[in-house]
């Protein structure tokens, strides 16, 4: 089962995630349709749209937390690496181990900071140096000089900035490939908001990152590809998202091709 | 709808200064009526308290729960105050132990199952009312489930029959408290661990119980306080035993029958033994509740 993915991520392609005419379903409700699009391995990767247009269902397929919901299911492939995730023998358990995961909502753990990094190696049997492993973490989220003092007091004590940043240490302790973050910053105030966007630069050099943005600004100042979602309702009143327009950030952001698209990056949307 | 341009008209021309109105007036006589309605529901609580201590401390003293209890003796006989109800005390402990080791786990077990993965099932429903069910079956019929079940089987009162007996009483409760405890920790938890590639299982060890946990065993607490003091389901179950037992299958004191049986004789020192006994069940419900406050409040 595991071992499937295990090989198929040494074969590293420059694509990381494929999809091919996936459908996303809530019960009956079709909440995406035909999406198609390739995620490239280290860059970072924007969704952008209107709200409800399904970003967050897009994002949350691509490491199967959507298993979580009971009426969720979708039809076409997402491939990563080549391997389709929604197959039988994925274990999703393995698969959210590579790809992580931050929330919109800060959500630190109620223990230490150090236990919050520590969950997830120690849910892999981590055997190494866990200090080191809890250091590099904290540094890497740039905030190892914030808390070095402190890491025996409680996560949820934190800023809101400090716990979202807490939250990214704690994803890349487990050195996932591929990092999706769901509004990272909008909780955030405007400082907090560049340091994280700094940090986005940082970790694009050893993961993928795909971001979910209600943030214009933040999509052009920080991607590297913009994918546009619109939404669109059907004759029965149900509204289904789509992806308007998917290209590198510049295309977008200076010379859509849609007009929907030019609408909605230059704020004159709806 | 008001718009907001509107909304400062309305407000235009009113005083800020307080003004004596039918309004305050009717205010008033409303927060005085409350308040006498307040102080008459303390009015029983603190009258049973009064009385329980007055009658009960007089044979307060350690050698209560050291001594076995006393031959009846009339108020001038020379060992008018000696003995007391350690065996009971023992007892009570033994069968309140017994239950806790049954009701505990399955409690728990049987939470975590319903809020964690069969939540807003038909099953989990279905095993909702039963709980709510059980928690209002009374009490004695607790006892005579357990004296069909055990004593008739084993011929002997027990405090094993006697703990089968609490321990169903207290499984409703631990259940309510637990799986509401549980289903109070945030989903954003709940998805944090999963995201981070944990099992279900692992969620739930890991993060949904540690954070559960002080509320869980607040319940627990209440729970144990409330099945220490029940009389009818170890009254034909656990009987009675004069001297000590530390055998659970065999017939065992507890303070609660003791203060049924000593109660209702002629016997002063008996009469006296059993208010101390109500006064000690009374403490330890007391002690027990302020225990569960004082975890809840240093989360
Ligand atoms: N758990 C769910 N059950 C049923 N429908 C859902 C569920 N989650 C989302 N939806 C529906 O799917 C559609 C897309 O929702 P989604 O949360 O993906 O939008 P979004 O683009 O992330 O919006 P926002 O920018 O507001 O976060 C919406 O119509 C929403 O109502
Ligand atoms: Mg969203």
């Amino acid at each position: 089962m595991t071992t499937n993915l295990q090989t198929s991520t040494k074969t590293n392609t420059d694509v990381v995630f494929r999809t091919e005419n996936v459908n996303i379903y809530y019960g009956d409700f079709k909440a995406v349709r035909d999406v198609n699009i390739e995620v490239p391995r280290h860059a970072i990767t924007a969704f952008i749209g209107p709200s409800g247009c399904g970003k967050s269902t897009v994002l949350r397929c691509f490491n199967r937390l959507n298993d979580l919901i009971k009426s969720f299911h979708l039809d076409g492939k997402i491939l990563y690496h080549g391997q389709d995730l929604y197959a039988s023998d994925i274990d999703a358990v393995e698969v959210r181990r590579q790809i992580g995961m931050v929330f919109q909502q800060p959500n630190p753990f109620p223990k230490t900071i150090y236990d919050n990094i520590a969950f997830g190696p120690r849910l892999l049997g981590y055997k190494g140096d866990m200090d080191e492993l809890v250091e590099n973490s904290l540094r890497g989220a740039a905030m190892w000089d914030d808390v070095k003092d402190k890491l025996k007091a409680l996560g949820t004590d934190l800023s809101g900035g400090q716990q979202q940043r807490l939250c990214i240490a704690r994803a890349i302790a487990v050195q996932p490939e591929v990092l999706l973050m769901d509004e990272p910053c909008a909780a955030l105030d405007p400082i907090s908001t560049l340091k994280i966007e700094d940090l986005m630069q940082e970790l694009k050099e050893k993961y993928t990152l795909v971001i979910v943005t209600h943030n214009m600004q933040q999509a052009s100042r920080a991607s590297d590809f913009t994918a546009f979602f619109n939404v669109q309702a059907n004759e029965k009143g149900q509204r289904t998202g789509y992806i308007e327009e998917h290209d590198r950030t510049e295309v977008i952001f200076q010379s859509p091709k849609q007009k929907a698209t030019q609408e909605y990056v230059s704020g004159r949307f709806g | 709808m008001t718009s907001p341009e509107s909304s400062p008209a309305l407000s235009k021309g009113r005083s800020l200064t307080r003004t004596v109105s039918s309004k305050t007036i009717f205010s008033n006589v409303m927060t005085g009526l409350v308040v006498t309605c307040a102080i008459l529901a303390l009015i029983p609580l603190v009258a049973l308290l009064y009385y329980v201590i007055t009658k009960g401390i007089v044979r307060i003293s350690p050698q209560l729960f050291t001594q076995l209890p006393p031959p009846p003796f009339p108020r001038d006989h020379p060992q008018f105050n000696s003995g007391g109800f350690g065996n009971a005390v023992v007892g009570t402990f033994m069968t309140v132990g017994i239950a806790s080791l049954i009701s505990i786990p399955f409690g728990i077990l049987a939470s975590i199952y319903l809020s964690e993965f069969a939540r807003d099932t038909k099953l989990a429903n279905a095993i909702n009312f039963l709980t709510n069910v059980l928690s209002g079956v009374p009490s004695i019929v607790m006892g005579v489930f357990a004296y069909g079940l055990i004593v008739v089987k084993t011929r002997s009162y027990s405090a094993v029959a006697a703990g089968v007996a609490i321990a169903v009483l207290m499984l409703p409760t631990i259940v309510r408290t637990s799986t509401e405890a549980l289903e109070s920790v945030p989903n954003n938890l709940r998805q944090a661990s999963v995201g981070l590639g944990a099992s279900s299982y692992q969620t739930v060890l890991r993060v949904i119980l540690p954070a559960a946990i002080p509320a869980i065993i607040t319940g627990i607490i209440l729970a144990i306080a409330r099945a220490a003091g029940e009389t009818a389901p170890v009254l034909f179950t656990a009987l009675f035993n004069n001297f000590w037992n530390w055998d659970p299958w065999r017939p065992t004191a507890t303070l609660a029958v003791l203060v049924y049986n000593y109660a209702i004789t002629p016997f002063a020192n008996w009469q006296e033994l059993a208010w101390a006994a109500a006064l000690v069940l009374v403490t330890m419900v007391l002690v027990a509740n302020i225990l569960a406050r004082w975890i809840v409040r240093r989360r």
